[in-house]
Order: structure tokens, then C-alpha cells, then sequence
């Protein structure tokens, strides 16, 4: 009969859909790590605790952490891990944050972990900022290569730069700050005006600029380090630049949620990401990493990175974050297309 | 014959015959009614309801509203999006309505072809285009050249993007209210010496009126509404739709996000009352004297109508097969290497192939709980006797939907069914949500489709079965279905292809276990993943595709078999 021969793929279709069952605990883990990154990480951390099934909740830096703020009141996470540590703070001060002693975490550099006892959070590896600058079309238009952030506000670079939207990514973010310290605040804003006039686009996230950059869309992506070494080595005709005055940077940190479902699972999770399997697995990603000793020379990235990276309070940019986006929002969002 | 319905009638005004079979059916009227308004009304209460209501207090106020519309940058938006839907209407209106005359008047070679083409846009995501756009007139674009100085980041990008989303959708509305004509008034006008742009100008424009502002509401609402290709292409161009996803994605600010939702909701409410003003004044355009029209042969014409609508079809056709093109090259435009790369959706932001998974087991999901659900209601409408109130209720829901842009349907679910106090509240999170949701999105245009087939079915059926003391529901299975079977399998279609290409409707309800194709489409772009985002489009549309097609073949095999009596002798 025709209507039943109609009826059986759906009745095999809900078949399936029962049969999808869970078996073991799950994690939800809030991210702002890669997605290029996260399977290595949940490899090995399933690996080692078979018990214990990852499931990551992905976004941009802003976008977590708005998520985050939003969910204050009944948390959908257990953990958050590889989200900026200014940020973390924020969560902190809003009493979100279950403080934890990870197994193991005398073995981190004390910069990179925070400094209450027992610690908020501890840092997993630093981000920090780096020019995609690509060359063929550079050349084409004859564009010279900038070497500070300064030439980055020069009338010639006009509609040729992009760069990450500091309300949504943590990369962006940590560019405002970083200008704002360097520059002073009068001056930083100022800068800012003169590089919003060659901007072309502001992007949702902290890897599209170099993206772009590296197909060429826009000869000039301000992003970060791991994203730019990655493109140039997979063959894109890109020159990194780590402008002059001083990079911005920020540090990927993990730390457990006030009310989780899964306490005694999120723990272990923090224990392992300062483990030195984890580290070492960060530092195929990222050049300096909260483990001393474990990272190693990266072709792409210079040697003295760590030297070059802006002095910082990580707990002043978390204490004006609102402040400056808010402002940043009024400055370069809400005004309309330049013609 | 006569005599059976002389009985009949007689039956008929005595009554009970029929009263056990009445009572299941007030039940399911009522049944009906009220999973629409769950499903429905109830969602677009919430967001009314979000929009005016202030978060700190609590209280019933309008600030929210006002905080909305002084905040900078509103009135740009505001402008920005009627700019770009102004201009989509100006762009697809005459083009969709050359196109259509071709079809319906002309005798042009490879009219069927040329209609099957024209509606591919159908079948893809409203993110395709842009990236298509994006390769074709980027700054690395194929035909960067064509654009001048002028960037295809902004304005011109979301219009010609907009322009390919709606063009099909004109396109039917026109070819509908082209497809009847009455010769009479062609053969009365040329006697009386009306050259041929007279004709066109007081005879067929005028006929065509109504489809025209349809059309023309149809295409306005949907640019306006639609933020796929303004998220893509729009570069810093700022509208109302983009809005209202970054309030809610991007800084969860749930509350702003409801409030420029229901004022998007204003132009379709607005296209929704014109309509049926217009329909009011309208008189039928063809009588029972009328005599169907059939073009003259005339070469000049069709020739020029075959270039025409040629153009336009190598311009849909290239937004949609340039992104397919570019997701099997490495990098563009430096390393032009065939690959599958981008198909490792796993290595990428966007959620994998279990996005892709999940959007056809949430498009078979939807194809089948909306279809049988749409023919449920619409049966009880056209052929039960239901209680007044029940049948207003569901009547009026059934068109609701059409004036309700997706994304404000989506939001409106968060509010409804995120409340804890909703006793549905489990349903938050699930593919369940996402399949009804995208079935109440699409619900009227499925609705109306069958209800015509069901009203082309004579009532006695239901009248003869009723004597012979059948409960309807063995008539339904046994003779309704199977002669609703063409439709039925019509709306399936449409469920499915809707409910795999849709992004709006859903962008705010999927997590991460529930992410869909679409959605993965947008997120990869954002993440600067071009080329992965093509793929999945690419691989969207290839389902779209393949799922017509299966679904036409065995609604024709099913048809066949199922219609054989329409074949036999009496």
C-alpha cells in the first residue's frame, strides 16, 4: 500500500533519532580558541579522562563573554577555557568565577595565572597582536610597508586596512587597549579617528583580517600572531608585521563557573589545562605559553616577541572594558559610512 | 445519482446522521487551535510583550522603545534598509515582469527551461549571493573592473544580493497574474487601432496590477527583513535586520534586538494591509464568456524577450555557480589548484559536518510534521464542521505567518519558550524547536496550497461517506490523501528546501549540538572562511536540489498509481 511505503523512510528517520542516546558526562566548555585548535586539545583531554566528553560552545571573545554575562542568573557552563583573561575578570568581578587550585599549577609563570589564592583563573598561553601584510598586492598598488602602527594612520593606506571589531573580538580589543596605553588616552583616541578613516571593514572576528588579508581582498589585516604565522606557512603571500611601539596581547585562561552542573569533572579539566601535555600542545599554536620552558622558536615569529609586548594591567582594561567599548561603539559603529 | 443526493440533502437537514464523527472533529478543530496559537501567536505575544515592558522594573513602559530610537546610529539604519529595499523592488519589479511576459506571452524557444532556471534561486541560502558577490566583484574579483572605483562592500553588494533572494519570488506572483488573459480585450483593442505599446500599457499592465503591488510588497519585505546578505557583502552599511542580529548575538541585548524586530515587522504588517486592499478593489479578471489568450507569432519579439531573459539568467546563474565554483579552488586568486579542502568542515568555525547532518534530518523532520500538519488543519477548515471560534482562530493563524519576517519569529521563540515558566520550556535547545518553527515560518504559503487542492475536491465525498456510515478519518486515508497526493508532495518539497536554506528563522534558536547548514554558513564567512562557506552553501543547494527532484519523481510515481481511476473508463 502506497501510504505506507510513504510513512516508512520518517518511521526509520525517528527510529535513528531514539536511538541517539548519551552515555557519559558531559562538559560544556565556553571557548574562544580557534576551532583549527580545539579538536588537539579534546583529543587528549578525552584520551586521558575516556569518562569525560567535551562539548565546546564557540564564539568570538565579545560574543562569549556576552553570552556569559547574559546567562549570569542559570549558567549553561561548567568551564570556560581559552577565553581573554580580561574578560575572565569581568566575570570575576561579577562573582561568576568558582576559585580553583589546579593540580599542578605552581609550575605556571605567576604572570600568567592570577594572583588571588586560591586563583580565579590561570592562563593557558598569550595572544598578541601581528600585521598581515600581503605582498603581490602591495606591489600592485604600490603600497610601502608599514613598520609601525603610526604608518598604519597614513592618508596612503586608505580603505586598504581591516581590522577586528574590539566589541565582538578579544583581538580588536586588545588593539584599543594597547593604543589607548601607548598613545595615552587623548592621543589614543585620537590615533584611533585618523585609522578609522582607513578602514575598510570591521570584522567580526580577530582571524578574518588576516584571512582577507592573506587572499588578498585587502592588502592589510591587523589580527594576531597564530592565525598570520598559520596563513604564511600554509603558503599565503603574506609578510608579518609586529609594529614598532608595541604589541597588544591578551592571555587565553581557564577558569571554572560558579554553578555548574559538573563540578568535580570541570576540575579536572582546569587540572589538565596546566598540565604540560596541554602546554605543549598549546605551543604549536601560540609562542610563549604559561609553562616556562616549553615553547619553542616559531620561523615566522621573532625571537624577542615576549619583549615586545605592551606593559599592561590586565585588571584596568577588565575595570574599563564597558567604558571603552562604549565609547569605541560611539566613535567608529554608530557613525555612518564614510563616503 | 439524483436520488442519492435528493436523500442526501434530506439527511442533511434532520441532522445527527453524523454527530460521533462531529464531536472528533470539534475536538481536533479545537485541538488545532490551540497548537497554532502555541506555536503562532503566542511567540509573537512574547516579543510585543519584551519590546514594552522594561527590563529593570518590569513595569508596562515604552522606554524601551524610545532608548531604540534614540539610539545613534537607528535612523541610518532605518534609511539604510529602506534604501536597499527600495532599490531591490526597482531592480527585480521590471525585470521579473519582463520576464514573466516572456513566459506567459511570447512564444520563445525554451520556455520551460528558462522558468525552472529563473526559480534556482530557491534553492540557496540568501548568504550565497554575497559570497558569489564577493569573488565575482571583490577586490579580487573576477570582474573587478566592471564596478569602476565603486566597492560592491555595501550598498550596491546587498542590493544585487537581495535582487537574486527575491527574484524568484516576484517571478511567481507575476506569473500567476499573467496567466490569465482574456483575448477579447486584446482582439477589442486592436479593432479599435491600439498599437502594440497602447495594448501593453492599458490592457496587460492594468490585468497585471494586482500581482504587480504584490509582487512589489513581497520583494520590499524580504530585502528589508532578510540580513544573510548584508551580513556578507554589507561591509560598514548599516540596516535594520543587521541590527537586530548584532543586539542579539553580539551583545545578548535580547531586549533592543525585540524591539527593531517588531519594527520590522511594520512593512510587512503594512504590505499585508495593502494587499488586501487592493484584493478588494480588485474584479475578477476572467468571466466564464472569456476566451483564453495565445500570443501571435511575432520573431522580433520573442527574440528580444530570449536576450533578455537570457541575461537574467546567466546573472542568477553565475551567484549561484560562482560560489560553487570557488569552494573546489585552494586559495583564490593565488594558488587556483582543485581541491576538497574546504569541504574538512571539521577543521573550520561553523560547526562541521554535523551541521550539515543536522539541517536535513531537521529538513525531513519539518517536510513531514508540516505537511501532515498543514493538511490536518486545512482539512478540518475546508470540510469539518468545526466550532466558530475554533475556525476564526485557526483560519486567521494559518495567514499570520506570512507577514512575519523570520527573524522575528525566531526571537519571539527565545522569549516564548527560554521563559521557565513555559511549561514547554524543555523544548528550548532541541531540534524539535527548530523543525516548528521553521514549519510556523513557512506555514502559509503550505497552507494555501492545500487548502486549494482540498476545495477543488467535491464536499459530498465527505456527505456520501457519512451515509455509508464511514467515520471521515477512514475517507481521508482512503480517498482525500490519495487525491491530495501532487500537493501534498508539494509542500513537502517546500518544507524541505525552505527548511534546509533558511537562516534567519533560526540563527537565534540553534546550539551547539543543533547547529544547521545555514547557520554554519555564516558563522564560517564571519570567520574569514570564504571559501568553507561556499562549500556548505554549495552543498546546501546540491541537497536542495537532489531532494526536488526525488520528492517530484515519487510524488509522480505515487500520482500514477494513486490517480489510475482518473483514467478509467465510467
Amino acid at each position: 500500500m502506497y501510504p505506507n511505503t510513504l510513512l516508512k523512510p520518517f518511521a526509520l528517520l525517528l527510529a535513528g533519532l531514539a536511538g541517539m542516546a548519551q552515555a557519559n558526562t558531559t562538559l560544556t566548555v565556553y571557548t574562544a580558541l580557534e576551532a583549527d585548535q580545539l579538536k588537539a586539545y579534546q583529543e587528549q583531554f578525552e584520551k586521558e579522562h575516556p569518562d569525560i566528553k567535551l562539548k565546546w560552545v564557540r564564539d568570538s571573545t565579545g560574543v562569549i563573554t556576552a553570552k556569559l554575562l547574559a546567562e549570569k542568573a542559570s549558567p549553561q557552563a561548567d568551564v570556560v577555557m581559552g577565553v581573554a583573561a580580561s574578560s575572565l575578570l569581568v566575570l570575576e568581578k561579577e562573582g561568576m568565577l568558582q576559585p580553583y587550585s589546579p593540580k599542578g599549577i605552581e609550575k605556571l609563570s605567576r604572570q600568567y595565572v592570577d594572583s588571588a589564592s586560591p586563583p580565579a583563573w590561570a592562563g593557558m598561553d598569550v595572544w598578541g597582536a601581528a600585521i598581515c601584510f600581503n605582498t603581490v598586492e602591495a606591489a600592485k598598488l604600490g603600497l610601502k610597508k608599514p613598520e609601525s602602527w603610526a604608518d598604519l594612520a597614513k592618508p596612503e593606506y586608505k580603505g586598504r586596512i581591516v581590522m577586528p571589531n574590539p566589541a565582538s573580538s578579544g583581538t580588536g580589543f586588545f588593539d584599543v587597549t594597547a593604543w589607548l596605553g601607548l598613545f595615552g588616552e587623548k592621543e589614543g583616541w585620537s590615533y584611533m579617528d585618523r585609522l578609522h578613516d582607513n578602514i575598510a571593514q570591521y570584522t567580526h572576528s580577530g582571524s578574518k583580517p588576516c584571512k582577507q588579508a592573506a587572499a588578498g581582498e585587502f592588502p592589510i589585516g591587523i589580527s594576531f600572531e597564530y592565525r598570520a604565522a598559520k596563513l604564511k606557512a600554509g603558503g599565503a603571500p603574506i609578510d608579518l608585521i609586529f609594529p614598532k611601539e608595541g604589541l597588544g596581547w591578551d592571555l587565553e585562561a581557564t577558569a571554572l563557573l560558579k554553578g555548574g552542573k559538573n563540578p568535580e569533572q570541570a576540575r579536572k579539566l582546569a587540572d589538565w589545562a596546566v598540565s604540560r601535555t596541554a602546554n605543549e600542545l598549546y605551543e604549536k599554536n601560540f609562542a610563549i605559553v604559561a609553562m616556562p620552558g616549553v615553547a619553542k622558536p616559531n620561523e615566522h615569529i621573532p625571537a624577542n616577541y615576549e619583549q615586545r609586548l605592551v606593559k599592561q594591567d590586565l585588571r584596568w582594561v577588565a575595570g574599563n572594558r564597558d567604558r571603552i567599548l562604549a565609547e569605541w561603539t560611539r566613535r567608529y559603529d554608530a557613525k555612518s559610512e564614510k563616503k | 445519482m439524483k436520488a442519492l443526493r435528493f436523500w442526501l440533502e434530506a439527511g442533511e437537514a434532520a441532522v445527527p446522521l453524523w454527530s460521533p464523527d462531529q464531536r472528533v472533529a470539534r475536538g481536533l478543530g479545537w485541538l488545532a487551535a490551540i497548537g497554532l496559537t502555541l506555536f503562532i501567536a503566542l511567540p509573537l505575544l512574547a516579543i510585543l510583550l519584551q519590546a514594552v515592558i522594561d527590563s529593570e522594573s518590569g513595569q508596562l513602559s515604552l522606554a524601551p522603545v524610545q532608548a531604540v530610537l534614540a539610539s545613534p546610529g537607528f535612523l541610518d539604519s532605518l534609511l539604510g534598509s529602506l534604501t536597499v529595499s527600495l532599490a531591490t523592488v526597482a531592480l527585480v519589479l521590471p525585470t521579473a515582469l519582463v520576464f514573466a511576459f516572456a513566459l506567459t506571452r511570447s512564444r520563445m524557444p525554451g520556455r520551460g527551461l528558462f522558468k525552472l532556471l529563473a526559480l534556482s534561486p530557491l534553492l540557496a541560502p540568501s548568504l550565497m549571493p554575497g559570497i558569489s558577490l564577493v569573488y565575482l566583484f571583490g577586490n579580487q574579483g573576477l570582474l573587478k573592473s566592471w564596478l569602476g572605483d565603486a566597492s560592491i562592500y555595501g550598498p550596491i553588494g546587498i542590493v544585487l544580493g537581495e535582487a537574486f533572494y527575491t527574484f524568484p519570488h516576484a517571478l511567481l506572483i507575476l506569473l500567476t497574474a499573467l496567466a490569465v488573459a482574456d483575448a477579447r480585450l486584446y482582439e477589442a483593442a486592436e479593432t479599435l487601432g491600439a498599437s502594440r505599446l497602447r495594448r501593453l500599457l492599458t490592457v496587460t499592465l492594468p490585468n497585471a496590477r494586482y500581482g504587480l503591488i504584490s509582487a512589489g510588497l513581497v520583494v520590499f519585505t524580504l530585502a528589508m527583513t532578510d540580513f544573510g546578505v548584508a551580513k556578507v557583502i554589507g561591509g560598514q552599511y548599516k540596516v535594520l535586520a543587521l541590527e537586530a542580529y548584532k543586539q542579539v548575538i553580539g551583545q545578548q541585548n535580547f531586549g533592543k534586538g525585540a524591539v527593531i524586530g517588531l519594527m520590522l515587522l511594520l512593512p510587512a504588517v503594512l504590505s499585508l494591509l495593502v494587499e488586501r486592499w487592493v484584493a478588494g478593489s480588485r474584479s475578477a479578471s476572467l468571466g466564464g464568456r472569456s476566451v483564453a489568450f495565445h500570443p501571435p507569432e511575432n520573431r522580433w519579439r520573442d527574440g528580444a524577450l530570449w536576450l533578455f531573459c537570457g541575461g537574467v539568467l546567466i546573472g542568477l546563474l553565475a551567484l549561484l555557480g560562482v560560489a560553487m565554483a570557488a569552494s573546489f579552488i585552494k586559495l583564490w586568486p593565488y594558488s587556483l589548484e582543485l581541491t576538497l579542502a574546504h569541504y574538512d568542515f571539521d577543521q573550520m568555525d561553523g560547526g562541521g559536518w554535523q551541521a550539515f547532518r543536522n539541517s536535513v534530518q531537521m529538513a525531513a523532520w519539518t517536510a513531514l510534521v508540516g505537511t501532515l500538519g498543514v493538511f490536518g488543519v486545512a482539512y478540518l477548515l475546508e470540510k469539518m464542521p468545526l466550532p466558530p471560534l475554533a475556525r476564526q482562530i485557526c483560519r486567521t493563524l494559518a495567514l499570520l505567518p506570512m507577514a512575519v519576517p523570520g527573524l522575528v519569529l525566531g526571537l519571539g521563540y527565545i522569549f516564548c519558550f527560554n521563559h521557565p515558566a513555559n511549561p514547554l520550556h524543555g523544548l528550548y535547545g532541541s531540534l524539535a524547536i527548530l523543525v516548528l518553527a521553521t514549519v510556523a515560518h513557512f506555514y502559509t504559503t503550505a497552507h494555501l496550497t492545500i487548502s486549494t487542492a482540498l476545495r477543488q475536491l467535491d464536499g459530498e465525498i465527505e456527505a456520501v461517506s457519512a451515509t455509508l456510515c464511514r467515520p471521515f478519518w477512514v475517507t481521508v486515508w482512503r480517498v482525500t490523501l490519495p487525491i491530495c497526493l501532487p500537493a501534498l508532495f508539494d509542500v513537502a518539497r517546500f518544507f524541505f528546501v525552505s527548511a534546509l536554506t533558511t537562516v534567519s528563522c533560526v540563527i537565534f534558536l540553534y546550539t551547539p549540538d543543533t547547529v544547521l547548514a545555514g547557520v554554519a554558513v555564516l558563522n564560517m564567512d564571519d570567520a574569514g572562511e570564504t571559501a568553507g562557506a561556499a562549500a556548505m552553501a554549495t552543498l546546501i543547494v546540491a541537497t536542495a536540489l537532489l531532494a526536488s527532484l526525488l520528492l517530484s519523481a515519487a510524488g509522480s510515481l505515487l500520482n500514477r498509481r494513486a490517480q489510475a481511476w482518473r483514467g478509467q473508463p465510467h
